[in-house]
């Protein structure tokens, strides 16, 4: 287990070094001047270069790369263009937000995939089966702002239940309410996803020896199904939550824009909208790390949860 | 699966080369037996027709302004279909418009990065070594981060116009085309055909183009509709941020994005008639592409 936890731990650090290199890349080596963007096609050439040196983006691109990631590397990572400040002292605050959302968003989607990718599983080939499969990948395509605004319209529009959107501020009551339909246009997208795997992994647990085993010895249904199907199924589940993760942090940029959600989501909108490239490139790296980090921790605890990794065999 | 399909597989894999034009066929024949191809194109061509000739369908003036009939509500109200918008303009018209920005953008991007895959994911996938585990690293680190925020980061500094979005998501989707190529290819490679092509001293580029390629076509078929619906996922995602399109433009996107602040007045007709048509976009080519993968995938 360690060698392998030590083996995961360099590639991932590799995969980061690499995930730097390539926000650095698209953002600073690709044509156009950033002074030429944010002043507009009618600045003259003058104050564009001024601009350009102001911001030091006129230097060689290595130094650059090397300033940037050494300031990263300590927590640093530059000023904001447009508020002139530490892009730092705006990053934690809307990341938390966003988490506070994911987490949300996770605690209803989890179950939900589960227990709809196992019903589906149970019924395989009929007409249910049919419908949460193409129902599930049909939304995991849909834009999540069409989700949005006909959750917006039922729920806040007519039925007038929830906020149409807004900070999670206030008391925890308060917080849920705002997070509540934000997290379902997430969970819609989601939901495909992880129910796909759960019903592949409960079909595979279905078929499998130890389910017929455990069947003709006369258990009942129910527990066959918690001790043997679902047990067995949710590896795979866990993998795929994991890999959404990147998913989950880019939906929340449109997510948190339809919704107003002051998040990671709307900063890395805003930013964009502003050309602010310090915040932009920050706010994208930390998305990415993040995404990063749990596809990690998924794997490790995959590798914890199966013995034949964790007792040392070859995975 | 059913078992037709696993029938003509087997036959697939067993007749002489001669006629793979009747295997084709055959699949052909039970695509369009299949019912969800059928709706998932008829709704397809529909909007390739709108983006072609939206003046056909449309019934006015998609970007004509006039204040005074602002809001009308739908439906078949003072001919207007769908109702207006806040400027007047003719909902019905604008989403039948609309479409003609994402019918070029998604499918031009996915022809792109489809190919880009090809050549890497052959490349990868027949030599393997070096070359695949550095390729292998970057498309990982890659795929960390959502095609969507690394289109923003790299349209800091791009204009954003038409041919730019295109490129930028084909260049994008090409690596993670790439990975699901690579997989078809290593499983092929070590079959006798290659090796055969490979003792008769054949050129590299003839045995990844020629041999293999033909053989991973079903994967490719499958990755390119599946793609289309990301491409067109992560096209309305940028017109809804503000990108990709420009302002009025009819783009469902861009339209969501504009007429959205009218919902909260119960005026939800401007913003809710696009989100439905990009919708029935999404899933008709979820259908095909639904459709496509239960024939071609093993």
């Amino acid at each position: 287990m360690a060698r392998y936890v030590l083996r995961r731990l360099g590639l991932t650090a590799i995969t980061l070094f690499i995930l730097s290199i390539v926000v650095f890349a698209v953002s600073a080596v690709l044509p156009g001047s950033v002074g030429r963007a944010i002043l507009g096609p009618f600045a003259d050439e003058a104050s564009v270069v001024k601009l350009n040196q102001e911001l030091g983006v006129d230097g060689p691109l290595i130094s650059r790369y090397f300033d940037w990631i050494g300031g990263a590397l300590r927590g640093d990572f530059g000023n904001s263009y447009k508020f002139r400040a530490p892009v730092m002292d705006f990053i934690p605050t809307a990341l938390f937000s966003s988490l506070k959302l994911a987490a949300m968003t996770l605690i209803i989607v989890v179950p939900l995939g589960i227990i709809g990718g196992t019903y589906a599983a149970l019924r395989q080939g009929k007409a249910a089966d049919r419908f949460i499969t193409i129902a599930g990948l049909s939304l995991a395509v849909t834009p999540e702002f069409v989700v949005g605004i006909v959750l917006i319209l039922v729920f806040a529009v007519k039925l007038d239940w929830l906020p149409a959107g807004g900070s999670a501020r206030g008391s925890v009551v308060d917080q849920i309410k705002v997070l509540i339909l934000p997290a379902l246009t997430l969970t819609a997208v989601l939901f495909g996803y992880l129910s796909r795997m759960a019903r592949a992994g409960a079909i595979e647990a279905l078929a499998s020896d130890y389910t017929r085993t455990a069947t003709l010895k006369g258990l009942p249904r129910s527990t066959v199904l918690r001790r043997h199907v679902l047990r067995n199924s949710l590896l795979p589940t866990i993998a795929v939550i994991a890999s959404q993760m990147s998913y989950l942090l880019g939906g929340l940029l449109v997510t948190e824009t339809l919704f107003n959600y002051r998040g990671l989501g709307l900063l890395i909108s805003d930013a964009a909208g502003d050309r602010d490239v310090p915040m932009l490139m920050a706010a994208v790296f930390i998305v990415g790390a993040l995404a990063m980090l749990m596809t990690l921790l998924a794997d490790l605890l995959i590798a914890w949860l199966n013995p034949r990794v964790r007792l040392g065999g070859k995975q | 699966m059913t078992d037709p399909i696993t029938q003509t597989e087997a036959a697939a894999g067993s007749v002489p080369a001669t006629s793979t034009r009747a295997v084709r066929r055959e699949l052909r024949r039970q695509l369009f037996r299949s019912k969800t191809f059928i709706i998932g194109s008829l709704i397809l061509l529909f909007w390739v027709f709108c983006a072609i000739a939206p003046g056909v369908v449309g019934t006015h003036d998609p970007s004509k302004q006039d204040p005074a009939s602002k809001w009308i509500h739908p439906f078949f109200k003072e001919g207007h279909w769908l109702g207006t918008d806040r400027f007047g303009r003719d909902v019905f018209t604008r989403a039948i418009y609309g479409a003609r920005e994402i019918m070029i953008i998604a499918p031009a991007s996915v022809i792109l990065g489809t190919a880009i895959g090809v050549v890497l994911g052959l490349a990868m996938g027949y030599f393997r070594g070096k070359l695949d585990d550095i390729i292998s690293r970057v498309i990982e680190a890659l795929m960390s981060l959502p095609v969507i925020l690394v289109a923003l980061l790299a349209l800091t500094s791009l204009s954003g116009g038409r041919l730019t979005i295109i490129l930028l998501i084909g260049f994008l989707f090409g690596p993670v085309i790439a990975r699901t190529i690579r997989a078809a290819v290593i499983t092929e490679r070590d079959l006798d055909y290659v090796r055969a092509a490979e003792l008769r001293g054949e050129r590299s580029w003839y045995i990844m183009f020629v041999e293999i390629l033909p053989n991973v076509f079903g994967p490719i078929v499958v990755e390119f509709t599946v793609r289309l619906g990301y491409a067109v996922f992560t096209m309305a995602g940028l017109a809804f941020i503000g990108f990709g399109t420009q302002p009025g433009s009819p783009d469902w996107g861009r339209t969501i994005f504009e007429e959205r602040s009218s919902l909260l007045s119960d005026v939800w007709w401007p913003s809710l008639v696009p989100a439905l048509a990009l919708a029935s976009l999404v899933v008709a080519i979820n259908l095909v592409a639904d459709a496509v993968q239960g024939l071609i995938d093993r």
